[in-house]
C-alpha cells in the first residue's frame, strides 16, 4: 500500500542515516522532509507540517528526549525514535515524553514500515474500535468480553484493564510506568512486581504457549506490546 | 726473563692509561722546599700571579700568610675562596671550602701546606686528600710542601733533625705530581731570615724548632730535598726514554719482599725497602706470616700488624697475610713463585740462648733461600713495644700453674698407691700422662713446669733414697732425661697442636661465614630477599647494624635497614659520598671518619651499583682488620647478588612485556578477522548485484538473505566487544527487579526469530515459579549466548531443553544440547575471553559470548558452569541469587 502525500519528518545527525530512509520511504511514496539537529527539527516541525516524524535520540544540540517532550507540547504529531541498543533508560524517557514507539539500531525496512502505519494509524483514527480482532484473539471492548477461537476466556478486572490498555494501543510498545498509570493509577508508577505477576497471568489465560508468546510481547528493559 | 730494549708493553699501557687519566684529573704542581722559611708560599704565588695574567682562572683555596707582609702582599688581586668555619669542642676553627671551590670550578686553586692535618668534623682527615678531590674533578692546584712530610723519608728526616714529624703525607701523591718546583735557599741565608723574624714561629715550638734550625740540619735536609727532586727528574727522564724506546740501562725485573712482624722494627724495614725498590725500579711486597703462635697474640700487636700493612700499601707495596707453620718456608715459597730477587728482613734482638732454643726466623731464611739474597736491616733504637693485654693473661697464668702443680701432686699420689707392686721406673709412666694431659688442657708453659716438677717429684718421692734429691743409681738418672726431654717435647707438640687447632678454627669461622652468606646468597630470588639475607648475615656474623643504599633515578636512598636503624641525613650524606667516589667513607675509614657509620661502596664490573652500610651498636666497638677483610669480601659478595637481582628482574620485566604484546597481537589479529568477514559477505552481494542489475531472481535472494544474515551477525559481534569492554571497565550497570522467568525465556526466543524455525525447543518450568530479581536485559543476553551456543554446536534435528527451577537459594536456569559436547579440560576454560573449542568444521563465533554472560552472572552474585550431559551433549547451567525474592 502505498501512502501518497504522506510527510514524514526524519532527523539525525548521520547523513548515511538520512539518506538512507529518504530512499527507503520515497520508494514506498512518502514524502520526506530532512533535519541534522533539534532545533532545525522543531523549526521544520511547523514550516513543513509533517504527518510523521522519525527523530534520533543522538542529536548534538539539543537532546531527543527534550524535542519530544518540547513537540508534546503543542502537537499530536506520531513519533517514531530510533535509539542505540541498551539505551534503554533513554528509550523509556522518550517514550514516557511522549513518542509513540522506538526502532533500534540497525532495524530492518520491514520493522520501520509497520512501526509507522500502526503510528500513523492510530493518529488518523478518530474514534476507536469497539471490537478488536487479531489471530484468534478477540478483544470486545464494548461489551467487555474476551475471546479465544471463540472460546471466552474469564479475566479478573484487572487482567481485562491491562490488555484493555494494551488493545487501545495495539501496535504500539507501552512502557512499564504507562502500563502501570493506566492499569493501577499514577501512585502503583513503581509497582513493577505488580505489573508482571498480572502479565504472566493474563498470556497464561490467552496465549497459546506462555512460553512462547504470541499475542503480547515482551519488549526487553522497556515494556510490552500487542502484536497490532 | 732475558731484559731486551723493548719497553715492557704491560708498562707502557699503564703509563698511556695515567697519561689520559692526568688529562681528565687536574694538574698537581708541589712547590718543594727544605725547611720551614724557605719562601715557598711566596714562589706560589708569584707564579699563580704568572698565570693570571696569562689570563687563567686562578683562585685561592686555602693559603697561609702567618702575618708575613710580603705574602700578604701578593695575595692581592687573587680571588680568594672563603674558608668554613668548623666548631670543634667550642673552638673554631678554619679550613679549605672544598664544595665552594667545587661548585666555583676554577681552572687553578692555590691550597697552601699539602700535609695539613684537617680540623676533626672536616670532611678528610688529611688536607692531601682534599686536593685529590679537586683534582679529579678536573681543577688544577699549585701546593706547597716541606720535604720532611714525605712518608718515605720520615725516619731518615728523624734521624737528622731529631724530631719525628706527624703529618705525613704518602709517597704516591708525590709521584703522581705533574711537576715539582724545589725552592731553594742558602741555609745561611735562611738562618738570617730566622734571625729576623722573617720565619714562621709557632710559640709553642720554639724550642723545638731552635734545635732544627741548626746548619748542620738544614744543610742535609737541603740534600734530601734536591736528591728527591733530582729522582723525580730521573723517574720522568726514564719514562721518556721508554715511551720512545731509547735503549738504556733497563733494570732488570727486580722484585723485593719485607717480611712483617709484631715488632716495632717492621716500620724501618718498611720504609726502607721503599727505597730500595724505589732505588731499583722494582716491586716490592710486604709479608706478615700467621703462625699458629702468632694466632694468639694480643689485639693490640695485631692491629699493629694491620697498620703495618696498610702503610706497606701506601707505600706502594702489595700486601700479603698468608697462614703458614713456619715464617721462613712460607716465605721463601711466596718468594719462589712470585719470582723475587731480594727477601728484606729483620736482625732480631734478642740472646743467644733464646735463639738456640726458639731458633731464628733470619737463619732459617738464610738457609731457605737459594739463589735469593737476604738484606738483615739492623735496629739501634727499638722503643719497648709494652705487649697490652699482658696483665689479663698474668691471672689465668697463675691459675694454671696451679693446676699444673695439682697434677703432679694427683701423679705422685696415684703413684704411691701402685709403688710397692711395680719398679719405680715404671712410676714414669704416670709423670707422663700428666704432662700430657697438661699440654692438652693448661698450655705449654705449664706443660714444661709440670715436666720439670714431675723429675723432681719422682726423685723425691720414689727413687731410692726416698724424700731426698739424691741420686745413687746412674740409670735413674737416664730416667730423669728421658721423663725431662720426652715431657718437654709433649708438651711444646701438644701445645702448638693446640695453637694450630684455635687459628685453623677462626680461619674456618670466617670461610663458613662467607660461605653461608654466598650460599644463601645464591638460593635468594628478588631484590628484597637478598637484602634481607644480608642484613641478617651482618646481624649475625659481625653483632652490627647493616644498611643497604641503593640508587633510584641517580640519587642514592635507603632501600633495607636492620630492625630498629635510623637512617639521618648524615648517614645518608655519607653513604652518598661512599657511592660517589667508590671508597670507603665513614668510621674507620680516612674519609668523614666521625661518622657512626662505615659506608662501603659496593662494586661490579658496571661500577657502583649501591653502598652497604655497617654501624656497631656502641661507638667504642671497633672491627678487627680480619672483620674488616671478612666485610670487604661480604661487601663483594652483596655486590655481585643485588646486580643477579636486578638483572633477574629485568629480564623478568622484559618476559612479561614480550608476552603481553605477543598476546595483544593475536588478540588484535583474532578481533580484526572475526569483524571483516562478516563484511565479506555483505561488500560482496552488494557490489555483485550493482554489478548485474539483472540477474536470476533465486540468485538475488540468496545474496541478499546472506547479506543480511552476515550484517546480523556482524552486528552480534559488535554488541559483544562492546559489552566486554563495559564489563572490563567496570561500567556494567545491572539493576535487578523482579521479573518473570518465563517472560525472560520467552522474549529471548522470540530474539532468536526465524533461527528456531527448524528448531526443536523444550521449555520445562514450574507453574509457580515465584518472580526473581534480576537484570531482565542483561541475564536475557545471558540466555541469548547460551542458546546461541546450543544452538551452534549442536545438529539440526536435535533438541534443545531449557529449564529453569529453584534449587535452594537459588534459581537455576539450564539449557542442555545434544551438541558435539565440550572436552572435560575445557569445561572451565569456555568461559575465557576468546575461548573457542577447537574443531575446525565449526564456524564459531567470537568466543566472547560465554565470558559476558559470566561476567553478568558475577555482576549479578551468581554463577554460571558447563558440564557433559551422558548421552552426548552439554549442559550449561545458570545460578542467580534468590535474595529479594517476590511471591506471587
Amino acid at each position: 500500500m502505498t501512502e501518497n502525500g504522506v510527510r514524514v519528518l526524519v532527523v539525525d545527525d548521520e547523513r548515511a542515516i538520512r539518506r538512507y530512509l529518504h530512499a527507503a520511504l520515497n520508494a514506498q511514496g512518502y514524502t520526506v522532509y530532512e533535519a541534522a539537529q533539534g532545533q532545525e527539527a522543531l523549526n521544520a516541525v511547523v514550516t513543513d507540517r509533517p504527518d510523521l516524524i522519525i527523530l534520533d535520540l543522538g542529536l548534538p544540540d539539543i537532546d531527543g528526549v527534550e524535542v519530544t517532550r518540547r513537540l508534546r507540547e503543542w502537537t499530536h504529531i506520531p513519533i517514531l525514535i530510533l535509539s542505540v541498543r541498551e539505551q534503554e533508560s533513554d528509550k523509556i524517557a522518550a517514550l514516557d515524553a511522549g513518542a509513540d514507539d522506538y526502532l533500534t539500531k540497525p532495524f530492518s525496512s520491514g520493522e520501520l514500515m509497520a512501526r509507522m502505519r500502526v503510528a500513523l494509524r492510530r493518529s488518523m483514527q478518530t474514534s476507536s474500535e469497539p471490537v478488536f480482532e487479531t489471530g484468534d484473539l478477540k478483544v470486545d471492548l464494548a461489551h467487555r468480553k474476551v475471546l479465544i477461537a471463540e472460546q471466552e476466556i474469564l479475566l479478573t478486572p484487572t487482567e481485562y484493564d491491562l490488555l484493555r490498555v494494551l488493545v487501545q494501543n495495539a501496535g504500539k510498545v507501552l512502557t512499564h510506568r504507562q502500563l502501570l498509570r493506566q492499569v493501577w493509577g499514577s501512585a502503583y508508577e513503581a509497582e513493577a512486581h505488580l505489573l508482571r505477576v498480572n502479565m504472566s497471568n493474563l498470556r497464561r489465560k490467552i496465549e497459546p504457549d506462555p512460553s512462547r508468546p504470541h499475542y503480547i510481547l515482551t519488549e526487553p528493559g522497556v515494556g510490552y506490546r500487542l502484536r497490532g | 726473563m732475558p731484559s731486551d730494549t723493548r719497553p715492557d708493553p704491560d708498562d707502557l699501557l699503564a703509563r698511556i692509561q695515567a697519561e689520559e687519566l692526568q688529562q681528565k684529573r687536574g694538574r698537581l704542581k708541589i712547590f718543594l722546599g727544605y725547611a720551614a722559611g724557605v719562601g715557598k708560599t711566596f714562589a706560589m704565588l708569584e707564579a699563580a700571579h704568572q698565570r693570571s695574567t696569562e689570563g687563567v682562572d686562578v683562585v685561592v683555596g686555602i693559603v697561609e700568610t702567618h702575618g708575613r707582609v710580603e705574602t700578604e702582599y701578593l695575595l692581592q688581586g687573587l680571588e680568594i675562596i672563603p674558608r668554613q668555619t668548623i666548631n670543634y669542642r667550642g673552638v673554631q676553627l678554619f679550613e679549605m671550602d672544598i664544595d665552594a671551590v667545587l661548585s666555583r670550578k676554577p681552572h687553578l686553586v692555590l691550597v697552601d701546606e699539602l700535609a695539613h692535618t684537617n680540623a676533626p668534623g672536616s670532611r678528610h682527615i688529611k688536607r692531601y686528600q682534599d686536593v685529590e678531590e679537586l683534582l679529579e674533578a678536573g681543577i688544577d692546584i699549585y701546593t706547597t710542601l716541606n720535604i720532611q712530610h714525605l712518608e718515605s723519608l720520615n725516619d731518615v728526616v728523624a734521624q737528622i733533625t731529631g724530631t719525628k714529624v706527624r703529618e705525613t703525607i704518602p709517597d704516591r701523591v708525590i709521584d703522581e705530581v705533574t711537576d715539582i718546583e724545589l725552592v731553594d735557599l742558602p741555609p745561611e741565608e735562611l738562618l738570617n731570615r730566622l734571625k729576623d723574624g722573617k720565619v714562621y714561629i709557632p710559640e709553642q715550638a720554639e724550642r723545638a724548632i731552635q734545635k732544627f734550625f741548626r746548619q748542620g740540619n738544614l744543610t742535609a735536609l737541603r740534600e734530601l730535598s734536591m736528591r728527591r727532586a733530582a729522582e723525580r727528574v730521573d723517574d720522568q727522564m726514564r719514562a721518556y726514554m721508554e715511551t720512545q724506546a731509547i735503549p738504556g740501562p733497563w733494570p732488570a725485573g727486580e722484585r723485593l719482599i719485607v717480611c712483617i712482624s709484631p715488632g716495632a722494627l717492621s716500620e724501618r724495614l718498611i720504609r726502607t725497602t721503599r727505597r730500595l725498590a724505589d732505588e731499583l725500579n722494582a716491586d716490592w711486597f710486604a709479608i706478615y706470616v700467621e703462625t699458629p703462635q702468632q694466632a694468639t697474640i694480643a689485639q693490640g700487636q695485631r692491629d699493629r700488624v694491620a697498620q703495618m700493612l696498610q702503610l706497606a700499601e701506601e707505600l706502594g707495596a702489595k700486601s700479603v697475610s698468608l697462614p703458614g707453620q713456619s715464617v721462613a718456608e712460607t716465605v721463601t715459597d711466596y718468594a719462589r713463585r712470585h719470582n723475587v730477587t731480594k727477601i728484606i728482613i729483620g736482625k732480631p734482638r734478642r740472646s743467644r740462648w733464646v735463639e738456640l732454643v726458639r731458633g731464628s726466623v733470619a737463619n732459617e731464611l738464610i738457609e731457605l733461600s737459594g739463589p735469593i739474597d737476604v738484606y738483615l736491616v739492623n735496629s739501634e733504637v727499638e722503643p719497648q713495644v709494652k705487649p697490652i693485654g699482658g696483665a689479663r693473661q698474668q691471672r689465668s697464668n697463675w691459675s694454671r700453674l696451679l693446676g699444673g702443680v695439682a697434677l703432679v701432686a694427683a701423679a705422685t699420689g696415684l703413684g704411691a698407691l701402685i709403688a710397692p707392686t711395680i719398679t719405680p721406673t715404671n712410676l714414669v709412666v704416670i709423670y707422663l700422662l700428666s704432662v700430657v694431659i697438661a699440654a692438652i688442657f693448661l698450655g705449654r708453659g705449664p706443660a714444661i713446669m709440670v715436666s720439670i716438677l714431675s723429675v723432681a717429684a719422682f726423685d723425691f718421692f720414689f727413687v731410692p733414697p726416698r724424700f731426698q734429691f739424691a741420686v745413687t743409681d746412674t740409670e735413674y738418672l737416664l730416667t730423669f732425661l728421658g721423663l725431662l726431654v720426652v715431657g718437654l717435647v709433649i708438651s711444646y707438640l701438644t701445645a702448638q697442636v693446640r695453637e694450630q687447632a684455635v687459628a685453623a678454627q677462626r680461619r674456618e669461622a670466617q670461610t663458613a661465614a662467607l660461605y653461608e652468606l654466598g650460599r644463601d646468597l645464591t638460593v635468594t630470588a628478588g631484590l628484597d630477599g637478598v637484602a634481607e639475607t644480608v642484613i641478617a648475615h651482618i646481624s649475625q656474623t659481625f653483632s652490627r647494624d647493616a644498611a643497604i643504599f641503593l640508587p633510584e633515578a641517580g640519587v642514592l636512598n635507603v632501600y633495607a635497614t636492620s630492625h630498629g636503624l635510623d637512617i639521618g641525613d648524615n648517614e645518608l650524606a655519607v653513604a652518598t659520598w661512599a657511592f660517589e667516589h667508590g671508597q670507603l667513607a665513614g668510621r674507620g675509614s680516612d674519609t668523614l671518619p666521625d661518622a657512626p657509620m662505615r659506608c662501603q661502596p659496593l662494586k661490579t664490573t658496571r661500577g657502583v651499583i649501591g653502598v652497604l652500610g655497617v654501624k656497631p651498636s656502641s661507638s667504642n666497638n671497633y672491627l678487627t682488620p680480619d672483620q674488616r677483610r671478612t666485610l670487604d669480601a661480604f661487601a663483594n659478595q652483596v655486590a655481585l647478588a643485588i646486580e643477579r637481582a636486578r638483572l633477574v628482574e629485568q629480564a623478568q620485566q622484559a618476559e612479561l612485556l614480550e608476552a603481553t604484546e605477543k598476546l595483544q597481537t593475536a588478540l588484535l589479529n583474532s578481533i580484526s578477522h572475526d569483524l571483516r568477514t562478516p563484511l565479506v559477505s555483505i561488500t560482496g552481494a552488494l557490489s555483485s548485484l550493482e554489478e548485474s542489475p539483472i540477474m536470476d531472481e533465486e540468485i538475488r535472494h540468496s545474496l541478499i538473505a546472506t547479506a543480511r544474515e552476515e550484517a546480523d551477525r556482524l552486528n552480534r559481534l559488535v554488541g559483544n566487544l562492546l559489552n566486554m569492554t563495559r564489563l572490563e571497565a567496570g561500567a556494567m550497570r545491572i539493576h535487578p527487579e523482579p521479573c518473570d522467568v518465563q517472560d525472560l525465556i520467552g522474549s529471548t526466543l522470540e530474539q532468536f526469530g526465524s533461527r528456531l524455525e527448524d528448531r526443536q525447543v523444550m521449555i520445562d518450568l514450574p507453574p509457580d515459579l515465584p518472580l526473581v530479581p534480576l537484570d531482565f536485559v542483561w541475564i536475557g543476553l545471558v540466555l541469548v549466548n547460551v542458546i546461541d551456543n546450543a544452538l551452534k554446536y549442536s545438529p539440526q534435528e536435535s533438541p534443545i531443553e531449557i529449564r529453569a527451577r529453584l534449587a535452594g537459594e537459588s534459581l537455576e536456569i539450564s539449557v542442555a544440547d545434544r551438541g558435539i559436547g565440550i572436552p572435560p579440560e575445557d569445561l572451565g576454560r569456555v568461559f575465557n575471553k576468546f575461548y573457542r573449542v577447537q574443531r575446525p568444521d565449526i564456524v564459531a563465533g567470537t568466543g566472547l559470548g560465554l565470558s559476558i554472560s559470566k561476567g553478568i552472572l558475577e555482576a549479578h552474585g551468581g554463577k554460571i558452569w558447563a558440564e557433559n550431559r551422558s548421552g552426548g551433549g552439554t549442559i550449561i547451567k545458570v545460578h542467580l541469587p534468590l535474595e529479594g525474592m517476590v511471591d506471587r
